[in-house]
């Protein structure tokens, strides 16, 4: 489909190096934070969009199947990175130290 | 510089981008600005790939995002913290289905003519049909609209492997006719029905490692379909997607002393009750008078919450009761098990939206090491995660689950509605101990009986 394919040789390069990132980043998160990594993870998954994108909008897409497909792709993706990072945010600014949190005492609810 | 090299420069912004957004998430205090830069990041890539040349029509884009975003902003802004697992489980669902969509669309316009696309193309839709309804059926009983007990039926293993069987033979059709429909639409079928059926088996209790084991999946599909489409930014998301995915199903086994396949393969159920063991101990009870002496009395407390703190919703009279104990001059930490809850990480959340500082969640392993100077320990909604049992007694189902050792503490209260066993169905040894006190009724109420003792005082 691109106009320019990339070998899978490359391809599985990025893969292997990606994982051991993956890895290396992931294992640095404190347990503390597992749900919002969780949903973090969720949103960065939305990046199914640039595929979406392509799948929705490219003049493949002229039968009202394919336009089905492709427009229920960009909006499930967007629906997943939206949704990821409002909540990821709604989460992560609900973690205050004490002393953060004890200085914001007069607006808790 | 051509058109296609300005792309990937911009996806390799991305990919940075994204990468820092996790390293950002080690610590709360700069979690936030992590999850701003993996926004950004997420913007760049859009931005980048509406430039391209392939995509010439606008209007079916714009419906799209416009509905995904309404939707999804809804969504996580309505979402109770306590609804946090369910809402994971959705996201992931929601995940795998635009990637079986991205692939239906590039198989639908163009068959695959490479082998690496027919592979790519016949796993990413197999582990996309399997998260996806598997996610769904965890959404059905995170948010109890299926029952949380596992559902079995007779021959349900064999079904199981039947379905398994058959979606891997299919494989043989398709490498040899990729352009043949039927083919691919029974591949998408059987995935769709082998997700229900292995989540039905599983309970409640095993959510945190099948919401896990679901978010790697979810990574995956993402990397295979990367493969279909030829796009390198796919890859690197979804092996960071699936790499979380793997740490946390591990941590949570561990947390468990399961093997993954155990978990979920293994039906809890088949461990069935091998109950009455020679003498029956009375377990005894106090009053929320006589838990107030002793919480007064107190120079550290622990809370060790669980997985019914969140269905009691009791998390801010759980707070207030340990903010009086502070003013009250106690030391005042919140102990933590990592499988607590319904998810990873679910019972810090919940306490963290009840504004307990994220300084007094302690981790099981920080907690052990200190709990005989521990005055008092308050059980409220956990089971399994504090029997002692999973220490010493090598007949029971949970034998080598690292529990938090609640028992060690002076004094033990568990807050719990009635004697009933936790999920696993096992009789919780901790009730019998000498220094354990039963406070029966629900957490919430019982919590706020003591803030209120405590402020009558």
């Amino acid at each position: 489909m691109p106009e320019q394919i990339i070998p899978f040789i490359y391809l599985l390069y990025v893969l292997v190096l990606s994982v051991f990132l993956g890895f290396a980043l992931i294992n640095r998160v404190p347990p503390l934070l597992h749900t919002p990594l969780m949903s973090e993870a969720n949103a960065i998954c939305g990046i199914i969009i640039v595929g979406a994108l392509v799948a929705a909008g490219s003049l493949d897409a002229h039968s009202p199947f394919t336009i089905f497909l492709g427009v229920s792709a960009v909006a499930l993706a967007t629906f997943n990175l939206v949704g990821g990072y409002l909540v990821t945010e709604r989460m992560l600014k609900m973690f205050k130290s004490k002393s953060s949190s004890q200085g914001a005492k007069g607006e808790k609810k | 510089m051509n058109h296609i090299s300005f792309i990937n420069l911009a996806y390799i912004v991305s990919c940075a981008l994204f990468a820092f957004g996790l390293k950002f998430l080690a610590s709360p205090e700069t979690a936030r600005k992590g999850n701003w830069l993996s926004a950004l990041g997420m913007l760049i890539a859009v931005i980048a790939t509406l430039t391209s040349h392939e995509i010439i029509s606008f209007q079916w884009i714009l419906i799209g995002m416009i509905i995904g975003s309404i939707l999804g902003a809804l969504v996580a802004f309505r979402a109770a913290m306590t609804q946090m697992p369910e809402m994971i489980a959705l996201l992931h669902g929601f995940g795998a289905l635009a990637s079986v969509f991205v692939d239906w669309s590039a198989y639908h316009s163009h068959r695959p003519d490479t082998i690496v696309v027919t592979t790519a193309l016949y796993l990413s839709i197999l582990i996309g049909g399997v998260t996806f309804t598997g996610s769904g059926i965890a959404w059905g009983k995170l948010s109890e609209r299926l029952s949380g007990k596992p559902i079995l039926f007779p021959g349900q293993m064999w079904i199981n492997i039947a379905a398994l069987a058959f979606v891997l033979a299919l494989a043989v059709p398709f490498f040899m006719h990729p352009a043949y429909y039927p083919v691919f639409l029974a591949i998408l079928g059987i995935s769709f029905l082998l997700g229900i059926l292995t989540v039905i088996p599983i309970g409640g209790a095993d959510m945190p490692v099948v919401i896990s084991v679901l978010n790697s999946y979810s990574g995956l599909v993402a990397c295979t379909t990367g493969f279909v489409i030829n796009n390198v930014l796919l890859i690197v998301v979804g092996s960071l997607v699936g790499a979380n995915g793997i740490i946390l199903s591990y941590i949570m086994c561990k947390a468990m002393n399961r093997s993954l396949g155990n978990v979920l393969f293994g039906a809890f159920a088949a461990s069935k009750k091998k109950k009455a063991v020679g003498e029956k101990k009375e377990a005894k009870s106090a009053s929320i008078e006589d838990a107030y002496l002793v919480l007064e009395a107190a120079h550290s407390v622990v809370v060790v919450p669980g997985y019914g703190l969140a269905v009691a919703q009791a998390q801010h009279a759980i707070r207030e009761l340990g903010e009086l104990l502070e003013k009250n001059g106690a030391e005042v930490r919140y102990a933590i098990h990592p499988v607590a809850g319904r998810m990873p990480g679910h019972m810090n959340v919940l306490l963290a939206e009840a504004n307990v500082p994220y300084d007094q969640l302690v981790e099981m392993e920080n907690i052990n090491p200190i709990m005989d100077t521990v005055d008092v320990c308050i059980v409220i909604g956990a089971n399994d995660t504090v029997n002692p049992a999973a220490l010493h007694d090598k007949t029971s189902p949970i034998y080598g689950m690292p529990i938090v050792e609640t028992f060690r503490a002076r004094t033990v209260f568990v807050i719990k509605r009635s004697m009933a066993s936790g999920f696993a169905g096992i009789e919780n040894e901790l009730f019998y101990y000498d220094n354990t006190r039963m406070i029966f009724g629900d957490a919430k109420d019982v919590a706020q009986k003591l803030v209120a003792e405590f402020k009558a005082k």
